[in-house]
């Protein structure tokens, strides 16, 4: 196996030695200005001759100067962002300087025609076969984003950013064209700058992503076919996002920019609750003589008194442009945000440096790139927003006794001690446990880029990359509160350091044969994955016992991969991509390492057909296909990073036996599957790119199918013939299906006004085509924890039904519309009522995302706005099932409050498996709005002067009854409230 | 000009072979070891890791993951508390009878006092998981240590003395989960040391089958274990062995059809010949018998074989946690439980209580009442039906366990008394070996012990089979024997005895004969072609 690989670098690198040959060709230069549509320089253009990487940018006038042209025809390549691509032929003459005098770009919202960032390299748009969507920096989301994925929430057919929740740097669930997985991680593949990161759980950090600074990010590009993913094969079964940060630029003039912004955050609403008066009637109504003597005489509000106005500062300082002729960008950052949950916080520190040198007669160019952030975090426990919700709002917060629970009240037993399963107060909750956390993340790559000397179309790329992650937290209880009462308090420390390595090798060969260019790509990567716990983690009770993990923890995992690319197009109208890439994978047993993962893309530029060529209606017009196979095998998740492999793990000292009078450790055997395999996903896409008039509207269509097959899904095996009784099996199929639509309008373009529309809409279906065997009245496998009891699930997954779909019991009503309490309908007839008679009713994945957002320009005014709205989505409301019945006021010698929703159902026991609570969650937000006024433009002495208003989170309109309709997982429990935003922000560009 | 040429091809081919070594390492980089863990092939080349294996199939009983309470479970699909295996089968054996019901609404719990338990049972299939993972970890271990191995790893001497006495007790083990497969499901998967890990598909064995394997296996072991009350505490012995094979004996009836008292007879009687004594010696704070229920219960002379359990280093959320914080509630003092506070969840039916004509002369009917209702009118009520006083986490003179919320009180799953009963009932069943004169010494030895005085003792007229299934109730309630005995007395599912919520109704009814073997769970059946269902599901 090995010595394959081995014959395939020698010959690589024998394709290295062979080139050798080459002629130097003399050379010219080329000079000339960039100009905007009202004729004034616009700096920071790129030109390129095209087919080479010779190229400069603009300096602050608009002027550029290209040297080393090689003499002859030439085509020189003019783009900046937001403009139409210019080519212009030329002629170079060897030894002089071609001055071409003035080019106008004239505007473009569409980028159609700008090079597009693919996998390992970039491609012109008019060349793509694949389905790609690029969002820039113009059509970001503004306000206060503190995630870098939520500045395109919204913007991208077939993307769904679902935010988790409120608090700051909380983890976003991110789908692209729904899950291509049932078991394994359905996160897509984030790349930035050529490093993909590492996007897995790290301790202290709720969301890894928070550690990249969104202000130093320049553009999203996001592949969501199999022909664009393919040449990321193993971890592109999800799509992939690449992320590329801002770059300085060869010869422009160092700028300078501050970015301030100040931000206050209000809750919304609250969960509806009994209000004092009416819990204190339905106690005295309802309660025993016991439960009505529990009741207070306070009129405590918790939900208010949980929650606080936030405030959140973000300061951003950068330089970019050159120093000499060496490309530069060095920015720092900082944000201080405090959740609107009591004592929540985030201090964010970034810092980056990009430096883009050419060499060796612009033959080498290098990029190096190095992120770094440092994140403190004050976590604020959630579970005191349910509880909140729940407390008896008879009770005041402080119990008047100092001595105990430090001063606040909470529920004791009828000999004084404390009720263990009281609900705990939730303002100690949060007062009392300290949750802090400190991540520091680097990331950094350096990129060598070299063209060779002697064969001017072969390229060869070296990437070396490096992901490190250093984070540890505490959490830190005192011994008289109640939440840890029982251990004595907590003095829980942790620490985790995550080593990510990555080597990515290629050779680009590129050339025009007359009317065919012809690019072919080969190359190697490598990357490595170390996770390590190591043993200074350990519990402590404030008082001191300390119960050291007898084991630390350390993961690793490799992948190697070998692929190639083949470009072909023909007269500019039809375009073949053909990508194959091999993968391998640790997790895998020998043998089962290696997965080859094909995609073949075609695409046909209609428009450049004689017959479209002068049509005024049609600017453009692109016929896209793609087929292609991905692979997936993260399942660390579910079965870890050895899952073949037959192992026994060391117990904790906690979890040892007693043998006579000692406690004798344990080895336990783990379960594992020798035959585990790659997932594969197969993909098929065909699409449009259109244009109209001048290409004012722009959109394109696409329909895609995905299947995937030998799904790494946790299934149960055969009793006896594992050691665990579920693990991952390759069994199964699930597939999705869908359209998207976007279209991009210029809808008014005057001197004074500019009004840009863009609208998204994606349809997708998900459905579990195949689970292995079936038989009749097999449930399927439950997922989907609730609140409420133990143990319990809501959702399934089953054969002909979209994954986490709800199961639920049928509720049955009475003649007014109530539902009866405990009556079901019997729906397999078998005239009893059990848990068989539950079916699959819905699921939490919206079947229609929408998004519609708008940029209008004014003088010197701006108005931008996203409204997103999903369609189909459905919510178990956690909150009502738990809360609404009446035998939830008191169980174990405490109150809790009810939602008003008990006044409906009436119920006296708990129905969590009814129907009843599955509500329509479909909705429209508008999540932002934004007004800036450009005070002053730069010009050459005087620094520019931008000012922006925003407000985020403006209204939501639902039928769902709960707090917030969009929760990815659609069960609705301890929901950190999204806050509603307002923030003023200053920018100075000097 | 031809310098630089020179150094950029050197440049080159530095950077070139580099990546040649690096690619070709590379590839062998894909096969990575686990750290801080042990591999199959090397972790038996040691003998000291031969004992710690042993415990985890141990602790398979009383722990749920390898790390307490909870952390790295064992069984997946189900909360980690749920998935302990004392918790389970107390469940299964307990809730389904009149001696006790549960307040909480957890997915399926209910089904055991409604008994409308399907197939899809949460609490059935957690039962079945563990039985079966179980009996899975005990194949690994027998196959590893058979002397075929064992010698080819050079293990010699006391090492291999020892290591083949942990395979006679991993047998036991084995054995034992398989009874309790054979008694709750009735035919069973089965595989031995001889099926390997993997893709095999274990076929389908009757329960006759079951019960001639599961005798065979204790029989082969009788000799090979440690001999009673010479092993460790809490590793069992060939006590262990007769007790078990008593109690299939006394049922064999129920599953093959042909009945074994005689045999019955003879293990208890070589149980009761081992030396045990009942604990006889009350203290100023617990009675004698109540004393096999506390936290130092590791001390009682009564107890054959314990599932260990300990507030620092056995903690979980099954086992006597569950036990005894399940039936804390209400008005209950859970202080005098030895624990931080209940979980409201256990209490016991009428039927129960009607066992004990006088709860003040028989200190085995201890009831909460204050606040409890003798009648149940909401089984998801905790002051519905009285709170049962027996287990706690409390030892002998009063003081509490090492913590309050994991006990040190260990499950007694066979003990002394258990023994004597059994004696007595195969007996009267008509086992020979033994005599009714033997069996009424050893009922009215319990009855002396609970009993103020003589008060308790009964006549030789009084001991009845009807008697004896009374007896079991009032001195071994709560210990998960209920459903195997009710079973056994053709009385758990008939219309001969009908307890409160029995088929869930208040009143109580018979139900369908079906309901004395649970059904296969439908995960099971799905991924093994081989299994068909029980008769009625």
């Amino acid at each position: 196996m090995k010595h394959t690989y081995l014959a395939k670098l020698l010959f690589l690198l024998l394709f290295v030695c062979t080139g050798f040959t080459g002629a130097f060709a003399q050379t010219g230069a080329v000079s000339g200005r960039i100009l905007d549509e009202k004729s004034q320089g616009v700096p920071g253009a790129t030109v390129l001759i095209e087919g080479t990487t010779l190229g400069s940018s603009t300096n602050a006038d608009g002027t550029y100067l290209i040297q080393n042209v090689p003499a002859g025809a030439q085509t020189l390549v003019s783009s900046f962002v937001g403009y139409n691509t210019k080519r212009q032929p030329i002629t170079v003459t060897a030894g002089q300087t071609t001055t071409l005098g003035d080019l106008a770009l004239a505007e473009n919202t569409t980028l159609l025609s700008e090079a597009v960032v693919v996998g390992y390299g970039t491609q012109r748009r008019q060349d793509v076969t694949g389905s790609i969507a690029t969002v820039s920096e113009k059509q970001f989301v503004q306000g206060q984003v503190t995630n870098p994925e939520q500045l395109i929430q919204g913007k991208v057919a077939g993307v769904q950013i679902t935010p988790g929740g409120g608090a700051p740097g909380s983890a976003s669930q991110i789908r692209i064209r729904g899950g291509s997985s049932l078991n394994a991680n359905n996160d897509p593949l984030i790349v930035i700058d050529g490093v993909p990161v590492d996007n897995s759980e790290n301790k202290g950090v709720s969301n890894p992503l928070t550690l990249v600074n969104p202000n130093d990010i320049e553009t999203f590009t996001v592949l969501k076919d199999a022909s664009a993913t393919a040449i990321y094969g193993s971890r592109a079964s999800n799509g992939v996002i690449l992320i590329t940060t801002k770059k300085g630029l060869s010869g422009e003039k160092l700028r300078v920019n501050f970015n301030s912004q100040a931000s206050i955050s209000k809750k919304t609403k609250t969960i509806d609750v009994l209000s004092t008066d009416e819990f204190r009637n339905v106690v005295n109504t309802y309660g025993t003589a016991s439960q009505k003597a529990l009741l207070g005489n306070s009129n405590t509000n918790w939900q208010e008194e949980i929650f606080r106005t936030a405030t959140t500062f973000d300061n951003n300082l950068s330089l970019i442009g050159s120093v000499g002729p060496v490309p530069i960008r060095a920015s720092v950052g900082n944000t201080v945000q405090q959740g609107i949950l009591l004592t929540n916080k985030l201090n964010r520190n970034t810092g980056s440096i990009s430096i883009s040198p050419m060499l060796l007669d612009n033959h080498l160019r290098i990029d190096i790139n190095a992120k770094g952030s440092w994140v403190d975090n004050t976590f604020a426990d959630a579970a005191a927003i349910g509880n909140a919700a729940r407390f008896d709002p008879t009770q005041s917060i402080l119990s008047g006794d100092d001595t105990r629970f430090g001063g606040y009240f909470e529920w004791l037993n009828g000999d004084k001690t404390l009720n263990p399963n009281g609900t705990k107060n939730p303002i100690a909750q949060l007062n009392q446990k300290r949750d802090r956390s400190t991540a520091k993340r680097g990331i950094g790559n350096i990129q060598f880029d070299y063209k060779f000397h002697f064969l001017p179309e072969l390229r060869a790329n070296l990437n070396l990359g490096y992901d490190m992650l250093r984070s540890n937290g505490s959490t830190n209880v005192p011994a008289f509160a109640a939440i840890e009462f029982a251990n004595k308090g907590a003095n829980n420390i942790y620490s985790q350091k995550k080593d990510n390595k990555l080597l990515d090798f290629y050779l680009e060969y590129a050339k025009q044969f007359g009317e065919s260019r012809v690019t072919v790509l080969g190359g190697y990567s490598y990357q490595d994955f170390i996770r390590d716990q190591p043993l200074d983690s350990y519990q402590a009770s404030a008082d001191g016992t300390v119960i050291k993990p007898a084991f630390p923890f350390k993961t690793q995992y490799t992948l190697v991969s070998f692929f190639g690319r083949l470009n072909y197009n023909f007269k500019d109208r039809y375009s073949l991509t053909a990508t194959l890439r091999n993968d391998g994978s640790s997790r895998f047993i020998e043998g089962e390492q290696f997965g080859l993962f094909p995609a073949v893309g075609l695409a046909w530029r209609i428009k450049e057909e004689d017959f479209l060529k002068s049509s005024s209606l049609f600017s453009d017009l692109k016929l896209r296909v793609g087929y292609g196979v991905t692979g997936q095998q993260d399942i660390e998740s579910i079965v870890g990073n050895y899952p073949f492999l037959g192992r026994y793990t060391y117990g904790e000292n906690s979890a040892s036996y007693q043998f006579g009078t000692a406690f004798q450790n344990t080895l336990r055997a783990e379960g594992y599957n020798q035959s585990l395999k790659w997932e594969e996903t197969t993909t098929y896409n065909a699409g449009i790119d259109y244009g109209f008039l001048d290409n004012r509207i722009t959109g394109t269509i696409d329909v895609y199918l995905r299947r995937s097959d030998d799904l790494l899904a946790k299934i149960a095996p055969a009793a006896l013939t594992n050691l665990t009784n579920e693990f991952a099996y390759n069994i199964g199929s699930l597939e999705n299906k869908g359209i998207e639509f976007s279209l991009i309008t210029n809808a008014v373009r005057t001197s004074d006004l500019n009004l840009n529309l863009n609208f998204n809409a994606t349809y997708n279906e998900n459905e579990i085509t195949d689970l292995g065997k079936s038989l009749p009245g097999f449930q399927g496998y439950a997922v989907g924890g609730i609140g409420g009891g133990v143990g319990n699930n809501i959702q399934v997954n089953s054969v002909g039904y979209p994954a986490n779909s709800f199961y639920v019991q049928k509720q049955v009503y009475d003649a007014n519309g109530r539902p009866i309490e405990g009556l079901y309908a019997d729906l397999n007839g078998d005239g009893k009522s059990t848990i068989d008679d539950r079916y699959r009713y819905k699921s939490p994945a919206p079947k229609v995302t929408l998004g519609f957002g708008s940029n209008a320009t004014y003088k010197k005014l701006d108005l931008a706005f996203t409204l997103r709205a999903n369609l189909g989505n459905y919510v178990y409301n956690n909150i009502n099932s738990q809360q609404a019945a009446l035998t939830g006021i008191s169980t174990n010698g405490f109150l809790q409050n009810l939602t008003p929703d008990f006044n409906n159902s009436n119920f006296r026991a708990y129905q969590l498996f009814s129907d009843y609570y599955i509500e329509n969650a479909s909705f429209l937000r508008m999540d932002n709005v934004t007004l800036g006024y450009n005070l002053r433009s730069a010009a050459d002495s005087k620094p520019s002067i931008r000012i922006t208003a925003a407000v985020q989170n403006i209204f939501t309109i639902t039928k769902y009854s709960g707090l917030d309709p969009e929760i990815s997982n659609g069960i609705d429990n301890n929901f950190y409230p999204r806050p509603r935003t307002f923030t003023v922000g200053l920018n100075l560009g000097f | 000009m031809k310098k630089t040429f020179v150094r950029r091809f050197a440049t080159l081919a530095v950077a070139g072979s580099l990546l040649g070594a690096a690619t070709t390492s590379c590839v062998g980089d894909l096969d990575r070891d686990p750290f801080n863990e042990v591999t199959s092939d090397v972790v038996y080349s040691d003998p000291a890791n031969y004992k710690p294996i042993l415990a985890k199939l141990y602790a398979g009983l009383a722990l749920s993951g390898q790390t307490g309470p909870s952390g790295k479970p064992d069984l997946s699909g189900v909360d980690e508390g749920f998935s302990n295996y004392i918790r389970q089968y107390w469940s299964i054996q307990e809730l389904p009878t009149d001696e006790a019901v549960i307040a909480w609404g957890d997915d399926g719990l209910q089904d055991y006092h409604l008994m409308n338990w399907t197939a899809n049972n949460p609490f059935i299939r957690s039962m079945y998981n563990r039985i079966f993972y179980q009996i899975a970890a005990c194949n690994e271990y027998i196959r590893e240590t058979k002397d075929d191995k064992l010698s080819s790893r050079n293990i010699t001497g006391a090492n291999l003395e020892n290591i083949k006495k942990y395979r006679a007790e991993a047998r036991f083990l084995r054995a034992l989960s398989y009874y309790h497969a054979l008694d709750l499901f009735g035919k069973s998967p089965f595989a031995d040391e001889n099926d390997q890990i993997g893709a095999f598909t274990p076929r389908q064995i009757s329960r006759a089958d079951l019960f001639a394997y599961v005798e065979s296996e204790l029989k082969a072991i009788e000799t090979e274990l440690v001999g009673a009350r010479q092993n460790e505490y809490a590793r069992v012995d060939q006590a262990a062995a007769w007790m078990l094979l008593a109690k299939l004996y006394l049922n064999a009836e129920v599953y093959t059809g042909t009945p074994r008292y005689t045999d019955a007879v003879t293990y208890s009687s070589k149980v009761i010949g081992a030396g045990y004594a009942l604990q006889t010696t009350a203290t100023a704070k617990s009675s004698a018998y109540g004393r096999n229920f506390l936290a130092d219960n590791n001390t009682s002379p009564e107890i054959i074989f314990p599932v260990a359990f300990d507030g620092i280093s056995t903690k979980g959320y099954g086992g006597t946690t569950f036990i005894i914080h399940a039936s804390v509630g209400g008005d209950m003092p859970a202080a005098a439980f030895g624990v931080d506070g209940g979980w409201g969840g256990t209490r016991t039916t009428r039927a129960l209580f009607n066992l004990f004509p006088d709860t003040a002369a028989d200190r085995r009917g201890r009831f909460f009442t204050k606040g409890q209702k003798l009648e149940i009118d909401n089984l998801t009520e905790f002051k519905d039906g009285l709170g049962v006083v027996k287990f706690k986490n409390v030892k002998s003179d009063g003081a509490v366990g090492k913590d309050l919320v994991f006990p040190d009180t260990d499950f007694p799953m066979f003990r002394l008394a258990d023994a004597y009963l059994m004696y007595a009932e195969a007996v009267l069943r008509g086992g020979t070996g033994g005599t009714t004169t033997q069996a009424l010494s050893y009922v009215n030895a319990l009855r002396n012990r609970a009993f103020v005085g003589n008060g308790g003792d009964i006549t030789a007229s009084q001991l009845t089979l009807d008697f004896i299934l009374d007896e079991r109730g009032r001195e071994l309630h709560w210990e998960g024997h209920r459903r195997t005995d009710l079973i056994r007395f053709k009385k758990f599912t008939t219309a001969a005895y009908i307890w409160p919520w029995k088929g869930g109704v208040k009143e109580g009814r018979s139900v369908s004969e079906n309901l004395n073997v649970f059904p296969i769970p439908s995960t099971d059946l799905v991924a093994n072609p081989n299994l068909t269902q029980n008769t009625g599901y």
